[in-house]
């Protein structure tokens, strides 16, 4: 028993910790898995279809069966039901068309580079070169590729299905008793008020995690190990077993480290499948490593929305309703959140306001594209888009400045609870004080008065001012809720504490970190609840083996959720603690008070430290007659409500008229996301977010050409921002601690992604918009930022010209029409 | 990525590696930097048997002195032309040009000579080597010729270097004097030019009295524009000048249209770029 000492414990919670897991990490002397290789190991290669929509006639493997080193060539009608399923773990209606997904189709391709055969060689050159010799014929059929094409049932992505359409979602305010009927605000808005209209296109966009995905599977073992670059361990689990008939507890998934995700590793894939299916029929162990090539064309996408919307305001700028009608392209099948993306937007296009009226109407469509499904903030990025360029549309038809209009509307500090019109509760924020944080920074006064001088004197190179007052709904989910919605999971997330021998600890999360840094934040907070020091934790994730339940890492969740699931299996430990100090202490277990990671008897120097106590239960020769001898604990934690963090960014633009060339100024955010674990983790997503945001507004887009190839297939197409084409952030924070959780934290994984794109474009139309320029699509090239400006001189929209309203028969009410391709 | 097979081949001399051409037809690809061959046998669009690798032909790498031009070795890297000296007071528009060329990493690999082998018309070297009027070596199994800049591209990916012929030199007549600037447009950093312009001016008490410029990716090929450099001669380097013979920049060119940009942006953007490109050249 150690004397007193006094408690000289530094908090860790709030230090600017270096992440413990980056050297392993960035040196890549790592298990990522492609670099796992197993003896007799067989390589995949896939032969993958070049059309959008085709018959596949007939398949001829001879010539690849007959190469060299080629072990076997499998087709879809090989494999038969052994190949499992693909599925969709989110039906958003009970009718929702859902085309059955199989990993390799056998009779009809749907998108290109839909995998029609695997070739199983001894390296993965050998069956590369033998998957050229595969002879595939098709038959091409008609391809649904425009998204709004296709919702007209013109062509038909899936002809047995009868219809592109797979599910129609809705919210409205009045119906749910939440709000009141947009319709008749919208009405009378028309009669005095102000009804702005518009309709914005969210382009589609690939999640380019710098890891290509790689499955490696050994069938080997009594279970068959899967390897797996995947954010989502648990549920493939699930999912391989549920489509495979494996039984669950025969199989282990690993997920080791993972080089990004972005929501583009939440999924189970074809080529997952693909590879579980050939490994059990050969019985060895086999690998497959997409191609960069291949990982932009197949890995699923993200965005590609059509939103239309309709904001009704009062003479005097305060919002009377909001409708929403969104067109989403789901691609060629419904993914495994699918539909539900565009959903999860359903209750944040009220953001921070208090909207009396709103109704929100999603069509999900299949098209012969690839599959889309959730990119970082899934739904939250397109919700945000939609309403920040209305407010800053508001404001210019109001003639009065964007913040002011925002300010007159959003939901006041002192009203914390609050009820929103789409029936969240968020507790806690004050939009107020992020904003002046914000102003501050940017220097927004100085910036809107050298605007003016340059309007004045009509510069060749004009500034915008953009703004985005955002909050999102993360921390995904109470799995009540998600019940409600039609989810096929709960949202709850799981941890567990061990107390070793030698008085290290071992955290155990379900939460599956590829890049967040969960090893050192959540090491931080068992330092600090356990009183351990810091390095001697060590947190273990995404093997089912060792962390046999989770829910995984997306949506914001791992900190809010699993954070809170750690905290509550620490709190066990130390209760499980506390009679055995007491025991031997000799004294009351009420006397004792644990700080700084000892049990001490009240006013006295007597004590225990946690690390004796996990060294006295483990030898076990001396423990209460009703105690077990382990310290260990577990907890499981169901949040009781979502996660709401929320941020003021702006950011101010240049813009050169002559060439229509965008850059970037200043930015400057300050996000309010509760209390903080670790800064220099929350700079570094904030920092990657803005960038990932930024570059949906500037640079990045998947386009495809009319046959249904994907012209942006390579990284000199699609383009992805390097450190050359970022600045230095302004970054700073408010703090509203989250009420529904222990430590008082909110997401922040999603944050930078959802505030930064309507910044952006706010700052960019706000440069132009006195030379009659009122939207301009993303991404704004250069090309299409001119073309705006040469439109608008020769008889382009007029500003302050009575708003459009949409009209069926009308053409030309897409708002970006004219802005250049 | 994984190429097609291919044997491989390190000739130390151009003697060498033109006999292993000769033996293997077109059945060869020459490796220089590879940041461009690589890429292309990677994704499977090109796949030789033989790959000859000129790295160990010490010959082919450097910039000399040869009165009044400068010849500059084949193999010479990109990132050796950024910091050479010689180059920058003798040919100053290839260094301008060159430091906008992709990254510092491929600047280290990538070689002047397998740039303008490659003949890419959103090259950045092209343009700048046909605005200094280089001519190029080219060695084949019956000796060594010179071309001329303006002979030497032919088309897209194509130029006068025969299937058995190495190009081992450039030679580049000296600028001295002149000013040079390259204005590349770009949407991210580091990216291949959406269009770019490359201006050599030598001006004389405040008159410009000869112009080179040259055109990125407004073609098939790089481009001279004629008629600015003719409409510069003998004016005052001043905005409205230049302004006046610069609209003129994409007569006679073909731009593409592609995802960055169609034709009729691009041909706004050469006017546009080559009056800052002139203007700066001058010190205006
Ligand atoms: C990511 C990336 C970005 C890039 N960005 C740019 C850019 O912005 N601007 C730009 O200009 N370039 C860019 N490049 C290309 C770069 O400049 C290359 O270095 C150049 O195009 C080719 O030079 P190399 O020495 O690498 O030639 P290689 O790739 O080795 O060869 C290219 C071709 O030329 C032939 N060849 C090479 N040398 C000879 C020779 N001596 N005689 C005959 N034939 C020969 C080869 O057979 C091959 O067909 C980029 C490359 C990459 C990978």
């Amino acid at each position: 028993m150690t004397a007193v000492q006094e408690p000289t414990v530094e908090r860790e919670i709030g230090r600017e910790r270096r992440r413990k897991e980056d050297q392993r990490l960035i040196t890549g002397r790592t298990r990522w898995t492609d670099n796992i290789n197993l003896p007799g190991m067989l390589h995949l290669a896939m032969v993958r279809s070049p059309f959008a929509h085709a018959k596949i006639v007939s398949i001829d493997t001879t010539a690849a069966k007959d190469a060299t080193n080629v072990v076997d060539v499998l087709t879809g009608a090989d494999l038969g039901e052994s190949q499992g399923a693909c599925i969709n773990a989110w039906a958003i209606t009970e009718d929702q068309v859902t085309p059955p997904h199989l990993p390799m189709p056998t009779d009809r391709v749907a998108f290109a580079g839909e995998v029609v055969a695997v070739v199983v060689a001894r390296s993965a050159a050998e069956a590369r070169d033998a998957a050229e010799l595969v002879d595939v014929e098709y038959e091409e059929l008609p391809a649904a590729l425009d998204l709004k094409e296709a919702a007209t049932d013109a062509v038909l992505a899936h002809p047995d299905l009868g219809t592109n359409k797979s599910a129609f979602w809705k919210f409205d305010s009045a119906e749910a008793g939440t709000g009141g009927d947009v319709d008749a605000a919208i009405a009378s808005a028309r009669d005095g008020g102000i009804v702005i209209e518009r309709e914005y296109r969210q382009q589609r966009l690939i999640p380019a995690f710098m890891e290509p995905r790689s499955v490696v599977v050994d069938p080997t073992g009594e279970q068959i190990t899967v390897w797996s670059a995947t954010q989502i361990p648990h549920i493939l689990r699930f999912a391989i077993a549920a489509t495979t008939g494996v039984p669950e507890s025969k199989i282990r998934v690993i997920a080791p480290d993972v080089g990004g995700g972005f929501g583009g590793k939440l999924q189970q894939t074809p080529e997952e499948m693909i590879a579980f299916a050939v490994a059990r029929r050969i019985g060895k162990p086999v690998k497959f490593t997409e191609t960069r090539s291949e990982s932009l064309m197949t890995a699923h996408h993200g965005r590609d929305q059509w939103q239309k919307l309709t904001l009704a305001a009062d003479k005097d700028g305060k919002v009377t309703g909001l409708k929403v009608e969104l067109l989403a392209d789901l691609g060629a099948y419904v993914a495994i959140i699918g539909g539900g993306v565009p959903v999860l937007g359903a209750f944040m296009f009220n953001s921070i306001y208090k909207f009396p009226a709103y109704q929100f109407n999603c069509q999900t469509v299949l098209t012969n594209k690839t599959w889309t499904d959730a990119y970082r903030g899934a739904g939250r990025p397109e919700a945000t888009y939609g309403i920040e360029r209305m407010m800053d549309e508001l404001a210019a038809e109001l003639g009065e400045d964007p913040i002011e209009v925002r300010r007159r509307n959003w939901i006041d500090a002192s009203e914390f609870p609050f009820t929103t019109v789409a029936g969240l509760e968020y507790d806690s924020g004050d939009y107020e004080k992020a904003t002046q944080r914000a102003m501050e920074m940017l220097g927004y006064d100085e910036l809107r008065a050298e605007q003016k001088r340059r309007r004045d004197a009509g510069d060749r190179v004009q500034l915008g001012i953009g703004v985005s007052t955002f909050t999102e709904m993360c921390g995904l989910a109470p799995s009540r809720v998600l019940g409600q919605l039609n989810y096929g999971a709960g949202g709850w997330e799981h941890a567990s504490v061990r107390m070793l021998a030698t008085g290290k600890v071992e955290v155990v999360t379900g939460a599956s970190a590829h890049g967040q840094g969960h090893e050192t934040a959540f090491s931080q907070i068992v330092a600090d609840r356990l009183g351990v020091p810091f390095d001697d934790v060590e947190v273990l994730h995404g093997d089912t083996q060792i962390s046999h339940k989770g829910l995984d890492t997306y949506g914001s969740r791992s900190l809010v959720v699993g954070g809170e699931a750690l905290v509550k299996a620490v709190d066990k430990v130390i209760e499980k603690a506390k009679p055995l100090a007491a025991h031997l202490l000799e004294a009351n277990a009420e006397d004792l008070e644990y700080v700084g990671g000892r049990f001490g008897v009240r006013g006295t120097d007597q004590g225990v430290t946690i690390q004796e106590l996990a060294g006295a239960a483990f030898a076990a020769h001396n423990y209460p007659e009703d105690m077990e001898p382990s310290l260990d604990a577990e907890a499981t934690y169901d949040p009781v409500n979502f996660n709401y963090p929320h941020g003021t960014h702006l950011c101010a633009v240049e813009v050169d008229t002559e060439t229509g060339q965008v850059s970037i100024r200043k930015y400057a955010c300050c996000d309010d996301i509760g209390n903080i674990i670790n800064p220099l983790i929350v700079a570094g997503q904030v920092h990657g977010g803005l960038v990932q945001g930024i570059a949906q507004a500037l640079w990045e887009e998947a386009v495809y050409d009319d046959s249904g190839t994907l012209v942006s297939g390579s990284f000199t197409d699609y383009l992805l921002p390097t450190t050359a084409d970022t600045l230095s952030f302004e970054v700073d924070h408010t703090t509203s601690p989250s009420l529904t959780n222990t430590l008082g934290t909110k997401g922040v994984g999603e944050a930078g992604t959802i505030a930064s794109t309507p910044a952006v474009v706010n700052a960019v139309v706000d440069a132009v918009r006195h030379l009659g320029i009122n939207d301009i699509q993303m991404p704004c090239t250069p090309q299409r930022v001119w073309k705006a400006i040469q439109g608008a001189g020769s008889g382009g929209a007029t500003p302050g010209a009575a708003m459009p309203h949409f009209s069926e028969d009308q053409p030309g009410q897409d708002s970006t029409e004219g802005a250049g391709a | 990525m994984i190429p097609a097979q291919f044997d491989y081949l390190a000739p130390t001399t151009v003697d060498e590696a033109l006999a292993a051409l000769a033996e293997h037809g077109d059945d060869a690809k020459i490796l220089a930097g590879g940041q461009s061959l690589l890429p292309v046998l990677r994704m499977r669009l090109n796949a030789p048997e033989m790959v000859i690798d000129l790295n160990k032909i010490p010959e082919l790498r450097g910039v000399r002195d040869d009165g009044d031009h400068l010849v500059i070795g084949a193999m010479t890297r990109h990132s050796d032309i950024a910091t050479d000296p010689q180059v920058g007071e003798h040919a100053a528009l290839l260094q301008k040009a060159v430091h906008h060329l992709a990254d510092e990493q491929i600047r280290h690999r990538g070689t002047f000579g397998g740039a303008l082998a490659h003949a890419d018309p959103a090259g950045d070297m092209g343009a700048p080597a046909l605005a200094l009027g280089c001519e190029f070596v080219i060695a084949g199994r019956d000796g060594v010729r010179n071309v001329a800049a303006d002979d030497f591209f032919v088309d897209l990916f194509e130029t006068a270097i025969g299937e058995d012929e190495i190009l081992t030199a450039v030679r580049v007549p000296k600028h001295t004097g002149w000013g040079a600037h390259y204005e590349k447009f770009v949407r991210v950093a580091h990216q291949w030019p959406i269009v770019a312009v490359a201006a050599a001016v030598k001006v004389d008490g405040g008159t410009i009295t000869e112009a080179r410029v040259g055109l990125t990716n407004m073609g098939s090929t790089p481009l001279r524009a004629r008629a600015v450099e003719d409409a510069l001669r003998g004016q005052p380097a001043t905005e409205d000048a230049v302004r006046d013979a610069a609209a003129r920049a994409a007569e006679g060119a073909n731009p593409p249209s592609d995802l960055n940009g169609d034709a009729e942006y691009r041909a706004h953007l050469a006017t546009v770029l080559t009056r800052r490109a002139v203007l700066t050249a001058s010190g205006v």
